[in-house]
């Protein structure tokens, strides 16, 4: 099964959502953004991996010696780096949100204001 | 919207989302394919440009625009953080009381401490050679400071991190990347290219530009967790919610 790897990329996608979408608490909903967002972890890791292939770290191996891709891989840093400061943004909006309303549950999070 | 209504929502979308990618992820290259033009351009590029790690050939140097623009990412995101964490006119700010620490956690924290600040250290520097770099490495640095906190308390890590010299450090770092990208117009080449001499292939002083963009996104990346860390710190350590309006404030 070679698109396995790329389905499970899926699979987490929909989980993140799906804790996005059920979710009661909004500390718990940045937490299922990120697990979504990384799903884009595992999709671009599968497509850049080749088989017998290593790190494309060339300081202990002879130049030449089959590696995997290092674009997806440079592409993955930016994802893990870019995910993680939205983290922490929406997580100080939660405080906030917190600070105003007293209450962090969007069910709750009804009325308009402004 | 009702949750009935939003659950049934998300399954149709769901359903629809996974029979797409389900038939595109079919039409990928195969898994574990040995036909990777643009990982063979860009591994070709790395030797050529002398940088022997080639994520970081591809980070700081093939595609520095683009960490440009995710350095601003970092940059702005702490930023946003630190302004919508300030302090509040109705909040009070308490002086945080010295807890007992146990001596053993006191010893691992103490001991690990400088470690870890040596290898992010390390990390960062051969962020040209080795996996790492300044990402990764930066954040290895920001973390091990902070083993202060854990170890001992608020108070000793107030004193081992300055924040007012991250902050500055944070902006110096964002600045030395932009600098850095002029030095190819100065060279009458293009913004970020990589003008400097490459020197010996798996030397610490080889790649040109990339160990010093490299250097420039470690100070930066690490002063922005410094400086992100400590707004949410401050949250829970020294600031004291207004105790009249317990259920909620308009």
């Amino acid at each position: 099964m070679s698109v396995l790897p790329f389905l499970a990329a899926g699979w987490i996608f929909l989980v993140g959502v799906y804790g996005m979408v059920t979710s009661r608490n909004l500390v718990h909903a940045v937490g299922c953004l990120a697990v979504a967002q990384s799903s884009t972890y595992v999709l671009l890791l599968g497509i850049g991996y080749r088989r017998g292939g290593t790190a494309p770290v060339f300081s202990d191996i002879p130049v030449g010696t089959p590696v995997v891709d290092p674009v997806v891989q440079a592409l993955v840093l930016t994802d893990v780096v870019v995910g993680a400061t939205v983290t922490a943004l929406l997580l100080s909006l939660v405080i906030q949100i917190r600070k105003r309303t007293g209450t962090v549950d969007p069910e709750a999070l009804t009325d308009l204001k402004g | 919207m009702s949750r009935r209504v939003r659950g049934t929502v998300f399954l149709l979308a769901a359903a629809v989302f996974a029979v797409f990618f389900a038939l595109t992820c079919t039409q990928l290259p195969h898994f574990g394919t040995a036909d990777h033009p643009y990982g063979a351009r860009a591994v070709a590029a790395a030797v050529r440009q002398h940088t022997a790690n080639a994520v970081s050939s591809v980070n700081f140097d093939q595609r520095a625009l683009d960490t440009l623009g995710e350095e601003s990412i970092l940059f702005g995101a702490v930023l946003g953080a630190v302004v919508l964490l300030r302090r509040a006119r109705d909040e009070d700010r308490a002086e945080p009381a010295p807890r007992p620490v146990l001596p053993s956690t006191l010893l691992l924290g103490a001991g690990l401490l400088p470690v870890t600040v040596l290898v992010g250290g390390y990390v960062v520097a051969h962020g040209q050679l080795s996996p790492g770099g300044g990402f990764q490495g930066g954040v290895m640095l920001a973390t091990g400071l902070h083993l202060a906190y854990v170890a001992a308390d608020y108070r000793v890590l107030r004193r081992v991190r300055p924040l007012a010299v991250f902050a500055a450090l944070d902006a110096v770092g964002a600045g030395a990347f932009t600098l850095l990208g002029f030095a190819g117009l100065i060279a009458g080449g293009a913004f970020l290219e990589n003008v400097l001499p490459l020197g010996t292939f798996n030397q610490l002083a080889s790649g040109g530009l990339v160990p010093l963009v490299n250097a420039a996104v470690g100070v930066e990346v690490a002063s922005g967790v410094i400086v992100l860390v400590a707004q949410f710190l401050d949250q829970a350590v020294e600031i004291d919610e207004p105790a009249q309006d317990a259920g909620g404030r308009r």
